[in-house]
């Protein structure tokens, strides 16, 4: 791959990992340009705000306050607008599994199957017993996630793009075929309609076929989004499946913990992604990451909710019961982490903020919340 | 759009909420009649709290709206304290309306027979009608609230508080849903008046607006007088 292959507009293997029809992301502008030569970056961006309106104002050196304090200004409309976006894809996200957990049992039975990331059961006797085992399982399961990503930032790295390409099309071929199959079968079931083998066929053929060519290739913008969406969504009804509970909340735990590093850390493999993909002025693959439309904004501030963190704000709503509650939280974690990423311009995980809130909020609500409010709907007393 | 940010930190209402639900967990008793009385106990406090926290979340929105000024320094202010004032009193509104009725709603869908022990029949009607007279009172009290705080006009803050108080205290009175409802209802009309009085409204301004008169939206619209 020399710099004159994607000067010409051939598909190629790597302007096939590279949206066509993705709007055009502009180059990252690194800190250090909009920062003065002696003031500290953070306090900077945090003055625009938070309470002090001083440094911004009073700050003479370097480059020009006001276009500055645009920028501020710019971004926060941003964040605001990406809450938006980012709210209802989160949204028609839980609305699918809860609507699907509600109707269809099949992903509520229990069964003795799990998955070979955690073979550890938890139907032992004894708590500590199935304590340990959900340890186990989380630390089965991380490590595999954590040797995933690392394979995946190295095979980009060393620009092994037909290989990643590969990769992807097989697990989003598997995804859109086999458990849409399988979904499509149960909804059946659940609601007593014969259907035959070939308009199985072909819905199926027709379901998988565009959605391979929107996620990998071009298409509608709204399409992609929608199927990355249905995709997360069966992804959650899956793991609600055969995820054993404890171990469920343990991963989520953990997950969020590993976000943090993965992200933050100067050498966490998801920033390191980011930075080459920005290095060389690519957007990161289409079919891992949810693009909102951002053609209006003027600076790039690279939004990463793979697959996985969508997934995983739909387990947490998962249990019907509170997913009002739980919906909220992440909605609230949701803002916090887009403010966040409004002060600090950088790549953010999506995912601690708010599962620590739906944690949080998850099990208050079900030990503490839930007898009061049912006291209180009894009495019909309004607070 | 930044309202709609504004919107959504609003719902951070239901804080109030869990940290009451916290509290009252916290100290359990067995017999009913102390158990009445702990919920009584619980309905204030919470209420209390969450007129602390609209208070805290005026503050806090004063602030940011400081910052925003400061940023865009040519303009003014690109959202007035009257929009943020309607906005966190949305919200609230909003947040606690659905805890109050999300889970009759939820139960109004599955099998059952209302009244069957002997209660009244008009259970959720009743809480419907309960449920969105709270919302549209938040909103008000929302709006008197933040323009009593930007006029250092305390008594009227403490009128908000105190006519809180007295609407949850009248839905102690339930199941006679018209020594609840009807005063509720009255208070909100009061309410409702109060607030648009704040929020600059008059006799006149209605009566143009009712009319089509009215110059600013005429010319908003780009129609001729």
């Amino acid at each position: 791959m020399n710099a004159s292959d994607s000067d010409e507009d051939i598909y190629n293997e790597r302007s096939a990992l590279v949206r066509s029809e993705s709007p055009a992301l502009p180059s990252y502008i690194p800190d250090s340009d909009l920062t003065p030569p002696n003031g500290t970056p953070t306090k900077r961006l945090k003055a625009g705000i938070s309470r002090r309106p001083g440094p911004a104002a009073a700050d003479g050196g370097g480059s020009d306050p006001e276009v500055e304090a645009e920028e501020e200004e710019l971004t926060l409309k941003y964040g605001a607008k990406h809450v938006i976006m980012l709210f209802i894809p989160v949204t028609l996200c839980m609305v699918v599994v809860v609507a699907t957990i509600k109707s269809v049992s099949f992903y509520t039975e229990k069964t003795d199957q799990q998955l070979i990331y955690t073979p550890f059961t938890e139907n032992t006797s004894s708590v500590g017993r199935r304590l340990l085992n959900s340890v186990l399982n989380t630390i089965i399961m991380i490590s595999v996630i954590v040797v995933m990503t690392i394979f995946l930032v190295v095979l980009y790295k060393y620009r092994c793009y037909k290989f990643i390409h590969g990769w992807l099309i097989l697990s989003s071929l598997m995804l859109l075929f086999w458990f849409s199959f399988m979904y499509l079968g149960e909804v059946f079931k659940t609601y007593n309609l014969a259907m035959d083998y070939p308009t199985v066929g072909v819905i199926i053929w027709n379901f998988g076929a565009v959605g391979m060519i929107c996620i990998h290739w071009k298409g509608p913008l709204q399409l992609q989004q929608a199927y990355l969406i249905l995709i997360s969504a069966l992804m959650a009804l899956v793991f609600i499946k055969y995820l054993p509970e404890w171990s469920a909340w343990v991963i989520l735990g953990a997950i969020s913990v590993y976000d943090l590093v993965a992200v933050l850390s100067p050498k966490g493999p998801l920033r390191m992604l980011v930075e080459t993909a920005q290095e060389r002025n690519e957007p990161i693959f289409p079919a891992l990451i949810y693009s909102c439309e951002c053609v209006h904004c003027s600076r790039s501030a690279p939004i990463n909710n793979g697959s996985a963190a969508c997934l995983m704000f739909v387990i947490v709503s998962s249990d019907p019961s509170v997913s009002p509650v739980s919906h909220l939280c992440l909605s609230q974690g949701l803002c916090l982490t887009l403010l966040l990423l409004a002060i600090f311009k950088k790549a953010l995980p999506a995912l601690p903020i708010s599962i620590t809130f739906g944690l949080v909020f998850y099990f208050s609500t079900d030990f503490l919340v839930q007898p009061f409010m049912d006291n209180l709907a009894a009495h019909q007393f309004y607070i | 759009l930044t309202l709609c940010w504004f919107f959504y930190l609003a719902i951070g209402h239901h804080i109030p909420i869990y940290t009451q639900c916290l509290i009252l967990v916290i100290s359990n008793k067995e017999s009913a009649a102390q158990q009445k009385g702990l919920l009584i106990f619980g309905v204030v406090l919470s209420v209390l709290l969450q007129e602390t926290f609209r208070f805290a979340y005026y503050k806090l929105l004063k602030k940011a709206n400081e910052g925003l000024l400061t940023l865009s320094q040519e303009e003014t202010m690109p959202i007035s304290i009257r929009q943020l004032a309607y906005v966190s009193g949305l919200g609230f509104g909003f947040m606690s309306g659905a805890f109050s009725v999300v889970n009759i709603l939820a139960d109004s869908a599955g099998p059952g027979t209302v009244g069957i022990h002997g209660d009244s029949q008009h259970y959720f009607l009743s809480s419907a009608f309960m449920t969105m007279a709270i919302i549209l009172l938040h909103m008000f009290w929302g709006v008197v609230f933040f323009d009593a705080c930007e006029k250092q006009r305390w008594w009227a803050v403490g009128a908000v508080v105190i006519s809180h108080l007295l609407v949850s205290c009248l839905t102690f009175q339930n199941p006679e849903y018209v020594a609840s409802l009807v005063p509720t209802y009255v208070i909100l009309f009061l309410m409702g008046v109060w607030a648009f009085y704040s929020a600059g409204g008059s006799l006149k301004n209605l009566k143009l607006c009712l009319t089509c008169k009215d110059k600013d939206l005429l010319l908003a619209n780009h129609r001729p007088r």
